[in-house]
């Protein structure tokens, strides 16, 4: 039998590796790595620590993805990992990696845009449709299926879809 | 109801943090008893949305007053195991949800104040309650947005929108002189640099709520007499059959979990 010893370098490049591995509940497609919502991973004495932030306040997925770090961690062997949530600094959509952008629309969702136009006290954002590529769209209901996303119809392809709104 | 309240040891800085996360419970609150009612789906879930925003910073303010307070109380202790009398949220805030119109036009009086209040609160010598105003302002940034809509749709709708919009302003408005009232212990705080000074925030939020109500041919009643109350618990009688729903789980079977 081997056993492996590890440094805590390479313990906490690992662990982050396992713990990018966990999705986002609510849109399956993206890591938390690719959303921005692993924060860190620190290891002191072999006992693994994740920090993870909320895109926002109130988001039920949270208690899931805590879960699932935990779960993710187990099954590789890091036993009694903490994943703590961290409130500073505020999550925004800036942080999504481009990967992350391209998986979202492949899967239907706009991206968010760059930040700014959330200030203007009525609306007057441009989202391109994710289906057809049109710039042609309007807001059906700035509040959408999960709290990050906006409801949007194509005006060209008469498709509804989702908004990933930034923040 | 089979359990006894839990006390609370109201240093300054609780109270006021305790005051905030019950404003933002309370709304949530009243936001989530129109899941399943709103007039269209989309707004069912807008206002649900709104609610678990505000549900969320409810949490984080309950959380950091029980790290403050230090006494083992915690989010849901403070939620679920104070009475009316221990509660300190804005009168505005436990008014019923009533017509959709009154929905709005508490929600347009509050976050046109949340939006502007979260942003100064950023500058907060105290780094919690500035990470927990950074988050808030961006959630808050969203209702304002959503609540003037409605408003100007309403108000600038038929003649039967306008009439209960204008009702629901004219009904709401005494409300709202509660939201910049300051005490001995919170001028403190903002003397410190922890809190915000709510009158620094006035110009700008009637700026907001005036442009709002002109958009939607309203108008702001004359009217200057302000009720009191909430911040002392002193509630009107809506608040207590609220929490007697909020709460009735917990103080049925104490310490259910699930």
């Amino acid at each position: 039998m081997v056993i492996a010893v590890f440094d805590d370098t390479e313990l906490r490049q690992r662990a982050w590796d396992v713990a990018a591995t966990v999705a986002d509940p609510e849109i399956p497609v993206l890591s938390i790595a690719d959303l921005g919502v692993l924060r860190e991973v620190a290891v002191k004495d072999g006992q693994v620590e994740v920090a993870i932030t909320p895109t926002y306040s109130g988001c039920p997925a949270m208690n899931m993805i805590t879960l699932e770090i935990e779960l993710a961690l187990e099954r590789e062997g890091f036993r009694n990992a903490k994943v703590r949530t961290v409130l500073s600094p505020a999550w925004t959509t800036d942080w999504m990696s481009e990967d992350g952008r391209r998986k979202l629309r492949d899967y239907g969702i706009a991206p968010p845009q760059a930040a700014g136009s959330r200030r203007a006290l009525f609306g007057v954002e441009q989202v391109t449709c994710p289906q057809c590529g049109s710039g042609d769209t309007e807001v059906l209901s700035e509040f959408g299926s999960t709290s990050c996303k906006a409801l949007w119809r194509c005006k060209t392809c008469r498709e509804p879809f989702d908004y990933f709104k930034c923040h | 109801m089979a359990v006894a309240s839990i006390q609370v040891s109201e240093t300054p800085l609780v109270l006021y943090v305790l005051r905030r996360a019950d404003d933002a419970l309370i709304l949530g609150h009243r936001l989530s008893e129109w899941c399943g009612h709103a007039p269209i789906l989309e707004e069912d879930m807008a206002l649900s949305n709104v609610a678990l925003d505000l549900l969320g910073q409810a949490r984080e303010l309950y959380s950091y007053a029980a790290d403050v307070e230090g006494k083992g109380n915690d989010e849901d202790k403070f939620a679920y195991l104070r009475d009316v009398r221990q509660y300190r949220n804005l009168l505005l805030l436990e008014q019923p949800n009533g017509d959709f119109a009154r929905t709005m036009a508490r929600q347009l009086f509050y976050s046109a104040f949340a939006d502007l209040y979260w942003r100064a609160m950023m500058n907060s010598k105290d780094a919690t309650l500035a990470a927990i105003a950074a988050k808030s302002e961006k959630e808050s940034a969203y209702h304002l947005r959503h609540s003037s809509e409605w408003i100007v749709r309403l108000g600038d709708g038929t003649a039967e929108s306008h009439a209960r919009a204008q009702a629901a302003i004219d009904d709401l408005w005494a409300f709202t002189g509660e939201i910049f009232e300051v005490d001995a212990g919170e001028r403190a705080l903002i003397d410190a640099g922890i809190a915000v000074d709510p009158e620094a925030l006035r110009p700008q939020w009637l700026k907001t709520i005036s442009s709002v109500v002109g958009e939607a041919t309203l108008v702001l009643p004359k009217n200057d007499w302000m009720q009191q109350g909430g911040r002392s618990g002193r509630h009107s009688e809506h608040l207590g059959h609220l929490l007697s729903e909020l709460q009735s789980m917990q103080r049925t079977f104490p310490g259910v979990a699930w």
